[in-house]
């Protein structure tokens, strides 16, 4: 209850964020629920057609496509980047001559935008000119390099190679932050007590580690099923939709064919996909609050 | 710290090196690859191999992307748009940061879980909407369209990570300051922002790189080439110069070079801004 004057002033401060915040990010939330249910073209005024999309999504072969695929990236995403990210944070938690510039070469693509890494990846997957191929040929091993972003079983796992090239140094930065955190007397006790190195690692150090860890498969959720950037400067989806997933299906449909209530359908699946993870985040946050 | 000598003492040790230097090189080979790319003509690349020596060495490339290309718009543009957006998400995000962390009053955690849940939220879910929005405000197509989206998107993760940081100032400086008589927008002004600078420096860093990187929200909001940013101006390039990989190559160099700037000389801020969240 306000009492006095004082008491306003907390909500003084919120007012302008919040207002701004509900009108771009919660307000727009819900209403692409509505739009889902419209057959909104992007030009005239939407019209309330039920559950028609979803229908049309369910039987639409190229959604099943870009699902797959996305999940793909996720399996990729929670496992290769977690278990390289930890073993690097490992090996550079140590001062180790050059550490700095080791550091720094796997930070360093994160700092670049996707569409850059894309367009530079796309020029090294290049079937005659490029330099995985110009390498492979070099060496003699093959006579012809594949083509990395025109074969269909290929392509999808081309590009998932390029978010992970990038999402190693992220994933070993928090693991590194994590590291700091750990009290070194743990490990030496361990070791007092005659734990090798392995159960050192399994029993006390990985336990220890597990807040960093939730933060860091749930980030690598979000920013696979983020997955937009690469796709679409590399491929657009192709070849046939081989390398399609549900960001850039739904941009397809919404800016090129005109279909926002369809595309708005699509923005739903990918939200109710999400939402176990973010509600995960918000309990990790909300058990620090209870820490305070 | 331990010296070079101590720390290959063990031959597992000496191993390990051998592969971290292998992988470093192998993590730098695409850069370096644009590099030597973005210096050769395409004939040359294509006549020779790329892995051969350059006949000659040129800089037309990057005339070509910068000149023809429209990089030499492009580039400003995403200044145009990051800075004034950076601007006014820690502004407005110190603000509630300040309220947040430092009142009791209802609807607290409720307003500071939605800022947090929604930093979370896959862009999609936000897109069709805010298209909508922005084009009803009439403002699709300007640079504000896109500042005003920027601005309130970031205050999500901006307002967390602040408000985090703000709880762990002492208290005893803001009584000390209000039984002083100091109103609480000076005490927001005077005492906790400069106490909170690290973190401001931190999340200040980060969020130009990711605001400078953004593709997708510009060409949702922008249609016009001559408002593009960098990152959609050089999707615009590769569909220009489709077979010229030289000029494309050497536009993506030109339009990293901001953000590798950044990263270079704040390094340490972009670091421990990646990292606050995740530990306490």
């Amino acid at each position: 209850m306000i009492k006095s004057r004082r008491d306003i002033i907390p909500y003084l401060f919120l007012i302008v964020p919040v207002i701004i915040y509900i009108v771009w990010v919660i307000g727009p939330m819900f209403y692409t629920f509505y739009l889902s249910l419209t057959d909104w073209d992007g030009l005239t005024t939407p019209n309330y057609i039920g559950i028609k999309n979803y229908v049309k999504l369910f039987d639409d072969r190229v959604f099943y496509i870009s699902m797959t695929n996305n999940l793909k990236w996720l399996l990729a995403f929670i496992t290769i980047p977690v278990v390289f990210g930890l073993g690097l944070a490992m090996v550079l938690n140590v001062a180790i001559p050059g550490e700095k510039f080791f550091k720094m070469s796997f930070y360093m693509p994160m700092v670049l935008a996707m569409v850059v890494s894309g367009l530079i990846w796309g020029w090294m997957f290049h079937p005659s000119g490029g330099l995985i191929n110009n390498f492979l040929t070099w060496t003699g091993l093959v006579e012809k390099g594949p083509g990395w972003l025109s074969d269909r079983d290929l392509v999808l796992w081309s590009i998932i190679g390029v978010a992970i090239w990038r999402q190693i140094g992220y994933v070993m930065v928090l693991y590194l932050a994590g590291l700091k955190s750990v009290n070194p007397q743990l490990l030496e006790a361990a070791h007092v007590d005659g734990a090798n190195n392995w159960h050192t690692f399994w029993r006390i150090l990985l336990p220890l580690l597990t807040p960093v860890t939730v933060i860091v498969l749930v980030i690598s959720v979000i920013d696979s099923l983020r997955a937009f950037d690469l796709v679409s400067v590399m491929t657009r989806g192709g070849p046939a939709h081989a390398s399609s997933v549900l960001a850039n299906f739904m941009y397809i449909e919404a800016f090129n064919n005109y279909k926002m209530g369809y595309g708005a359908s699509i923005a739903v699946m990918l939200f109710f996909l999400s939402l176990v993870f973010i509600f995960v985040y918000l309990r990790r946050v909300m058990q620090d609050e209870m820490e305070y | 710290m331990e010296t070079a000598k101590t720390y290959f003492n063990s031959p597992w040790r000496v191993l390990i090196y051998l592969v971290l230097v292998i992988a470093t090189f192998l993590w730098l080979v695409p850069m370096l690859t644009g590099l030597v790319t973005s210096i050769r003509t395409f004939d040359d690349i294509l006549y020779n191999g790329f892995i051969s020596w350059p006949k000659e060495v040129t800089l037309e490339n990057f005339r070509t992307a910068w000149e023809r290309g429209g990089l030499s718009h492009y580039l400003p543009n995403s200044f145009i748009i990051t800075l004034p957006s950076l601007g006014l998400t820690l502004f407005l995000s110190s603000l509630a940061a300040y309220s947040l962390a430092r009142f009791k009053f209802k609807g607290n955690h409720l307003i500071f879980f939605t800022f947090v849940g929604g930093m979370l939220l896959p862009f999609q879910v936000l897109m069709l909407p805010v298209f909508r929005l922005t084009d009803w405000m009439g403002l699709y197509d300007t640079y504000w369209g896109l500042i005003f989206f920027h601005t309130a998107f970031q205050l999500g993760f901006c307002t967390f990570m602040l408000r985090n940081y703000m709880r762990t100032v002492p208290g005893e400086i803001l009584e000390a300051a209000r039984i002083d008589g100091c109103g609480e927008v000076r005490i927001w002004w005077q005492i906790m922002l400069p106490l909170t600078l690290p973190a401001i420096a931190a999340i200040a860093t980060l969020e130009f790189t990711w605001i400078f990187n953004d593709y997708l929200w510009a060409i949702v909001l922008l249609r016009s080439d001559k408002l593009k940013p960098i990152t959609a101006g050089l999707a615009t390039l590769q569909g220009q110069y489709v077979t010229e990989w030289p000029v494309i190559v050497a536009g993506a160099l030109i339009g990293t070079l901001p953000t590798l700037l950044v990263f270079l000389f704040l390094q340490r801020y972009f670091i421990e801004g990646l990292t606050l969240g995740s530990t306490k």
